[in-house]
């Protein structure tokens, strides 16, 4: 289990948690490698559907990441992604899913510490979970 | 002599304000140069935390506006720079600017920072207030703009290490200052200011006792990218701090100091700093503020102001601090302060924090002298009520903080302002000097197999360090439809875009995906070269292997390498099914409606009229003038009846501007560029117009609060300011000889449970009235019962003179109403005086009711028409308070004066000049331009349920009837991309171009 290496993707939005996670590269905040990120302009355009084929392919956990609520570049795509989030968590118990695969995170363009915190916390969670089986 | 205008503009000064006045104009026609004195723009906003009421991240909102202006093709920043001659008159300027040296080359750097890793001298860093330190080779902030390092001069001891480290040999030590002439038509300055050093001050111990800061120290403390990574830390050890103090008017509203202005930031940044303060403490932190008064005055703040007591339970203690001991065992510190009953108290705190407020800088006496503008007694700018972004020399306008201490929403305001009155001036030369790029025609490649070229960066050794690009690229090869791929030391630099280019043409290249650092900064650049070679601009994908890769897993290359593969395979997936894409073209009606013929109504007029566009004023009273019709002097005491007619002349000798009086707005239909309004006009509305137009200034203006509490209405002898303000200019003076005792109450309708917010003006308006009074009748006693004095500003001096000439002020507070009564027809006021600690009787002859701002009744009527917000106290409400003051989310509707909050007359003028501005940014082109990456229904698949509609922020989807069938249509002017309507359609008919769900998913499958 120890060489286990989880597929994560995490979904950033263009203006706040994108901006995020470039700003721990630039501050060179080391973090552990395991996730891709997707990025779209807003929270608010993750469609249920990509999260829901993401598992199915065979990921181990999603990220979902946007603005600060209030700071939304689209005044309010972040409660729309909100709103999903906690729609799909109740689908994934459903479809017996551990729901800890499936996490949003607000992350704004100057929090690169806190990005690499949540991105090493999620990875440490879907580790020890483990593959879906 | 030539007499052509110059089409071009001199900003002066990178701040938020100088930025915005240069987008201003560059969208609209205008050539912009921008210099700073600084390496990088972005002035103190780009310092600050987090930014008040809305606790919005400061460089979130900003960064945006930092590479707009970078990018622009019209905007020329001149870092290092400054004014050393100026000859010429207003359209025709030569100015001399001498550029320092900066000893890399702009061109070359790719600020992939290799270079600082090795230098060896270590200097204070100016940009964290000296809390860190810096290299000497360095760059101000991650995302500084240019984004190009710097070395300094000064403390470099040229040991040539960076000059070999600098693969892209951009290290100069012989460059030298340049020294050139720009021509310009016009002048905007927004320099900015500096904060007040409170070393002067040495009771408080700033620059001895280590866990003494300023506010804007404390700032960088709390910010993420500051000197502790945003950890709430002391600076004498890194402890966590238990107790934190403000103390407020550290270098304002004292005149020892030569100070005697309030810098109208401080008390709303302190409550924000003890909010944000509280937020990032775990453990519980006790923070408390020290004050004379409370000025939270703007929209918001007053709300902002009450929660920080109520729901963080932010301690605030009227008192001023007499003195500051530092324990030397535990560097904690003894405040000592004397309270309100008079009572000396000390308490200990483990940081204290000086609410430092906002001085001039200093060389602004020189520049006003090169420039021969006028400063006032504090050496700000000075300018005038009536034209408030004015300078005394015609073709200098000012903006911002140099104009009087301001928040961030008035100088973006003013700034639009300034760029707006450079228009005006300029109008004749617009498009002139704007450059515009020739591109050669699209290639068609809708019918195409993909044929994908993927140029993976080393970035020096920034990528090339730690991940294998070669392995990459050979890995990259084997993809699907890759038919060319390479590695280049830099693929940002110049010649690499001229290699992108041929190798376009050499292998038929249809997408091109770049493997570099972040699209955010260079996604621009790469889609210019591809366009250059015949491309599509959106025929392009990046994958972030710098900042999303290399950097963040440094000692882990394999995994790295890993990564970059993955990211690159994702991004060639989706390169695959990339199509071309447009900015759909919109005709523009060249026409505004103003609604509102206040003086807001009319600035807007004016200003857009003077630039040739055709305005309709739409007032519904039966005359143009609003509240001004009742104000006769300002609290700078000009003529405000002059003006006003001065003004309603201008507007009804203009040609352009059509106005109708007694009129209605009875419907408003279309979108930004094409309006179509039904108005209705005169006393019985027997008369309807119809108008088309592009864009709608919203200026409704507000009203007086007619007062129900003290016994307004039932007694003659209480009246409001503004009744008072008629009597006093209108009447015969001598009916005041009698009121031998005057008393004034304050935030009568503000402030309290009905209406929440401050009204701003009222502080200012009842000690010019109080003023005006003592004028006509020295002898009269005048109390002024007061919760805050909020005179803010240069209105301080206003105070300081009504205190001086013996007005009293006596203040209230809620838990100890006021009581007025009425004693054998005697008026009889009850008062608790907070120093004597007992109640105090007065008999007043007159009694004078400072009643509040309330917002017109029928602007709910207004906003529903125009499908734009309103506040719950029923103001109207802006796209972003701090950066769009003016702006609604909705594309061409803006907003100015009163209807957006109470505000002086100079703010309203000020705010309906930048509303113009910004509204020219759309009326000045025949064309809008939409965005591309926006939504679009499939008609066939679209069941017309509406969930899309209803989740629009922007209102830009409408339904439509097709073939019997209601379906949803996406409004492509006002669709902003963010793709919310995609995720939430249920029958899968709407689409995202640039982000479509094959795209997306293509991405996910590839991983």
């Amino acid at each position: 289990m120890s060489d286990y290496k989880p597929k994560i993707i995490v979904f950033c939005c263009n203006w706040c948690s994108y901006a995020g996670a470039d700003l721990a590269g630039v501050s060179r905040l080391q973090m552990n490698p395991n996730f891709r990120i997707i990025r779209t302009m807003c929270s608010g355009r993750i469609e249920p559907e990509f999260i829901l084929t993401a598992f199915k392919k065979g990921v181990d956990g999603i990220l979902l990441t946007g603005c600060h609520p209030g700071d939304c570049h689209y005044i309010s795509g972040n409660y729309k992604a909100l709103r999903r989030y906690n729609a799909l968590k109740l689908l994934l118990k459903e479809m017996g899913i551990d729901d800890r695969r499936l996490k949003l995170e607000w992350i704004s363009a100057g929090e690169g510490a806190r990005f690499q915190e949540v991105i090493n916390n999620f990875i440490k969670t879907i580790t020890e979970l483990g593959p879906i089986v | 002599m030539n007499t052509q205008k110059i089409g071009a503009v001199l900003v002066v000064g990178g701040g938020i304000g100088g930025i915005q006045a240069s987008l201003d104009l560059a969208n609209s026609g205008f050539k912009v140069y921008l210099i700073d004195s600084a390496p990088a723009i972005g002035g103190i906003m780009a310092m600050l935390d987090k930014t008040f009421p809305t606790n919005d991240c400061s460089m979130c909102i900003m960064a945006p506006k930092l590479v707009e202006c970078a990018r622009h093709l019209n905007i020329k920043i001149i870092p290092d720079a400054k004014i050393e001659g100026l000859s010429g008159d207003a359209g025709n300027f030569q100015v001399k600017v001498r550029k320092k040296a900066r000893y890399i080359d702009a061109k070359k750097c790719t600020g992939c920072g290799e270079c600082k890793k090795h230098c060896p001298i270590e200097v204070a860093d100016r940009f964290n207030q000296g809390l860190t330190r810096r290299k000497t080779i360095y760059i101000d902030y991650p995302q500084a703009v240019p984004a190009v390092y710097a070395i300094d001069k000064n403390n470099c001891i040229g040991c040539g290490v960076c000059e070999k480290l600098c693969l892209a040999g951009a290290i100069n030590y012989k460059d030298t200052d340049i020294v050139e002439n720009i021509n310009v038509g016009a002048i905007i300055l927004s320099p900015g200011v500096d904060v007040f050093d409170p070393k002067v001050y040495t009771k408080f111990g700033y620059g001895i006792y280590k866990n003494v800061v300023t506010s804007l120290e404390f700032e960088r403390i709390l910010s993420a990218s500051g000197p502790f990574s945003g950890h709430l830390l002391r600076p004498y050890e890194g402890k966590i701090p238990k107790k934190i103090a403000f103390i407020q008017c550290v270098g304002s509203r004292d005149p020892q100091v030569g100070k005697n202005y309030c810098s109208s930031v401080c008390c709303t940044y302190a409550i924000k700093e003890a909010i944000i303060a509280k937020e990032h403490s775990k453990n519980g932190l006790e923070t408390t503020v020290f004050y004379m008064d409370i000025r939270t005055f703007g929209k918001g703040f007053e709300d902002y102001f009450n929660r920080a007591k109520e729901e963080y339970g932010v301690r605030f203690i009227r008192a001023g601090v007499s003195k500051i001991e530092e324990i030397s065992e535990t560097k904690n510190l003894i405040l000592y302060y004397e309270n309100e009953e008079g009572a000396i108290k000390k308490e200990e705190f483990d940081m204290v924090v000086l609410s430092v407020g906002l001085v001039p800088k200093p060389d602004m006496w020189n520049l006003s002298r090169i420039l021969r503008v006028n400063l006032n007694n504090f050496n700000f700018c000075r300018t005038s009520e009536f034209i408030p972004v004015d300078t005394i020399r015609d073709g200098i306008f000012v903006c911002g903080t140099f104009a009087g201490p301001k928040d961030i929403p008035e100088t973006v305001a003013q700034a639009s302002a300034a760029a707006g009155r450079a228009m005006a001036l300029l109008t004749e030369s617009r498009g002139s000097l704007v450059a515009k790029k020739k591109y050669p025609d699209e290639v068609d490649v809708s019918n195409e197999k993909p044929r994908i070229g993927v140029f993976v960066c080393h970035c020096g050794i920034n990528i090339g360090g730690y991940v294998n690009v070669p392995e990459v690229v050979e890995y990259v090869k084997q993809l699907p439809d890759v038919v060319y791929a390479e590695n280049n030391l830099y693929t940002c630099s110049q010649d690499t875009q001229k290699r992108i280019i041929e190798k376009i043409r050499e292998h038929k290249l249809n997408r091109v995906v770049v493997a570099s650092c972040t699209p955010r900064t260079h996604e621009p650049l790469f889609r210019e070269t591809i366009r250059e070679a015949g491309l599509n601009q959106y025929l392009f994908e990046m994958a972030n292997i710098r900042d999303q890769c290399s950097w963040i897993h440094m000692y882990e290359p394999e995994s790295a390498t890993e990564k970059a593969k993955d990211l690159v395979r994702m991004a060639v997936a989706k390169a695959r099914l990339l199509a071309p894409l447009k900015r759909v073209e919109i005709d523009v009606i060249q026409k505004a409606l103003v609604i509102g013929g206040g003086i807001a109504g009319m600035s807007s007029a004016l200003l857009l009229a003077e630039q040739g566009f055709e305005v309709f004023l739409v007032e519904k009273e039966n005359e143009l003038g609003g509240n001004l019709r009742h104000i006769y002097k300002t609290v700078e005491n000009r003529d405000v009846r002059y003006f006003l007619n001065q003004t309603i002349e201008k507007i009804r000798a203009n040609k352009l501007i059509k106005v109708y009086t007694n009129a209605r707005i009875k419907e408003i239909t279309g979108f930004v560029g094409n309006y179509r309004t039904k108005i209705s006009v005169g006393k019985f509305e027997d008369e309807e117009i119809e108008i088309e137009h592009g864009v709608v200034i919203v200026a409704t203006g507000a009203q007086e609060y007619k007062p129900t509490e003290y016994l307004y209405g039932k007694d003659s002898r209480i009246i409001t300011q503004r009744e008072l303000e008629e009597k006093i200019f209108n009447h015969s003076t001598t009916e005041f000889f009698n009121d031998k005792t005057i008393v004034m109450i304050q935030c009568v309708g503000s402030r309290d449970n009905e209406r929440k917010y401050c009204s701003r003006i009222c502080c200012s308006q009842a000690i010019k009235n109080a003023l005006n009074l003592l004028e006509i009748n020295p002898d009269a006693n005048i109390y002024i019962l007061y919760k805050d004095i909020r005179t803010y500003g240069f209105k301080e001096e206003l105070y300081r003179q009504a205190r001086e000439k013996g007005i009293v002020f006596i203040r209230y507070d809620d838990a100890k109403k006021l009581e007025l009564q009425t004693e054998n027809g005697k008026l009889k006021i009850k008062i608790f005086e907070p120093i004597l600690k007992e109640d105090l009787i007065i008999d007043p002859d007159l009694i004078v009711l400072s009643s509040g701002i309330i917002a017109e009744p029928n602007n709910a009527e207004i906003a529903k028409m125009l499908k734009v917000p309103i506040n719950s106290d029923g103001f109207f409400l802006e796209a972003h308070v701090k950066l769009r003051p003016v702006d609604f989310a909705t594309e061409g509707v803006f907003l100015a004066g009163m209807a957006h909050s109470p505000m002086t007359i100079a703010e309203s003028i000020a705010q309906a000049q930048a509303a113009a501005a910004r509204a020219t940014t759309i009326l000045s082109d025949k064309k809008y331009y939409a965005e591309a990456t926006i939504s679009s229904v499939n008609e066939e698949l679209c069941a017309g349920c509406g969930m899309c509609g209803a989740l629009c922020p922007y209102e830009a989807i409408v339904y439509k009837e097709k073939d019997g069938k209601k379906i949803s249509s996406v409004n492509e002017a006002l669709c902003k991309g963010c793709g919310t309507c995609v995720a939430s359609c249920p029958s899968g008919a709407m689409t995202q171009y640039g982000f479509t769900k094959k795209q997306i998913m293509a991405m996910v499958e590839a991983l």
